[in-house]
């Protein structure tokens, strides 16, 4: 239930920030049926809000999405329905649904949690996004400060991430790349060299790396 | 905001999904590139978090954004609820604009 409220504050951020940069409402909500994965989401209209190329913007927020296929693998064992079933769990494949299944033990606990969990967040995300959009409609964001809210929502994101050795490694080359090459590419650009921190991975970590969670999705 | 980039992501991000849970599934992958994919979030978002804290454009800018972002990183640090942090950190901002 906490998950849920949570999801639907941050399906209401995304609204109001992907509106602030060009989207329509219908675009927003569009976004948050099919994407469904909110770095991804989050990075795209961070990406397109700063002036940069929708190429730049589709790049960074791919590779956010690599780490759902990882998912996947581990989910794979509870999604044995029929295909149907399959391929409408795979789209509630992301950080939160990870994290409940693998908190659970045995078969069928992680499958109730899976399909009793991913439906509620799903339409809380898409709420959120829906209500977030009607509101960003409406009001000036420098005034409100919302401006702040992409560095402070990637920062409540962030934290799950930096748990282990490598993930630290990881966020600090990100944080110092990023901000060195701005002034020398166009924007998003940088982001996409970033993603070099991610070779961190090839040394074993000290610790396990369970699915990272914040939540949103 | 382009339906293009939209649709293509959209797209993309399914078929990312759909390959880990359904078309590689009970197979494996290799466990270095499962570490290095589970690692693109935190150079990524931490990346992010510097360009819309501390650039505008291609020009690096200092301004009230900086007391957000510190805000929500202790907030995040002390585990604060997602809504708490983000409250404070956009609300601190407005209020440092406000009677800077």
């Amino acid at each position: 239930m906490v998950i849920g409220v949570a999801f639907v504050v941050f399906g209401m951020s995304f609204g109001v920030l992907a509106v602030g940069a060009g989207a329509s409402v219908v675009q927003a909500c569009v976004m948050s049926l099919f994407i469904f994965t909110g770095a991804s989401q989050m990075s795209v209209v961070s990406v397109i809000a700063a002036g940069g190329s929708p190429a730049s913007a589709f790049g960074g927020a791919v590779l956010l999405a690599g780490r759902n296929a990882v998912y996947g693998l581990a989910m794979s064992p509870i999604l044995d329905g029929s295909v149907g079933s399959r391929l409408l769990g795979a789209q509630w494949v992301i950080d939160e649904t990870t994290a409940l299944v693998t908190a659970e033990d045995g078969s069928e606990r992680k499958k109730t949690a899976f399909w009793v969990s991913a439906p509620i967040l799903y339409a809380a995300w898409n709420l959120g996004t829906l209500g977030g959009a009607l509101i960003g409609n409406s009001i000036d964001p420098s005034t409100f400060g919302l401006d702040a809210a992409f560095p402070v929502m990637f920062t409540a994101m962030v934290v799950p991430h930096l748990r282990t050795r490598n993930g630290r490694r990881a966020a600090a080359f990100g944080a110092v790349t990023s901000v060195a090459l701005a002034p020398f590419l166009p924007v998003g650009l940088p982001i996409l060299v970033c993603a070099l921190g991610m070779l961190f991975g090839l040394s074993p970590e000290t610790e396990p790396s369970p699915a990272a969670t914040d939540g949103a999705p | 905001m382009t339906w293009a980039l939209i649709l293509s992501l959209g797209a993309a991000a399914y078929f990312l999904k759909l390959l880990g849970a359904v078309i590689i599934g009970h197979r494996s992958m290799p466990a270095a590139l499962q570490r290095c994919l589970l690692l693109i979030p935190a150079a990524l978002l931490a990346a992010l978090i510097t360009k819309d804290t501390f650039t505008s454009g291609q020009e690096i800018v200092l301004d009230a954004r900086i007391v957000g972002l510190a805000v929500a990183a202790v907030l995040s640090w002390r585990k604060a609820p997602f809504a708490v942090t983000v409250f404070a950190g956009v609300g601190a901002t407005a209020l440092f604009r406000l009677f800077a």
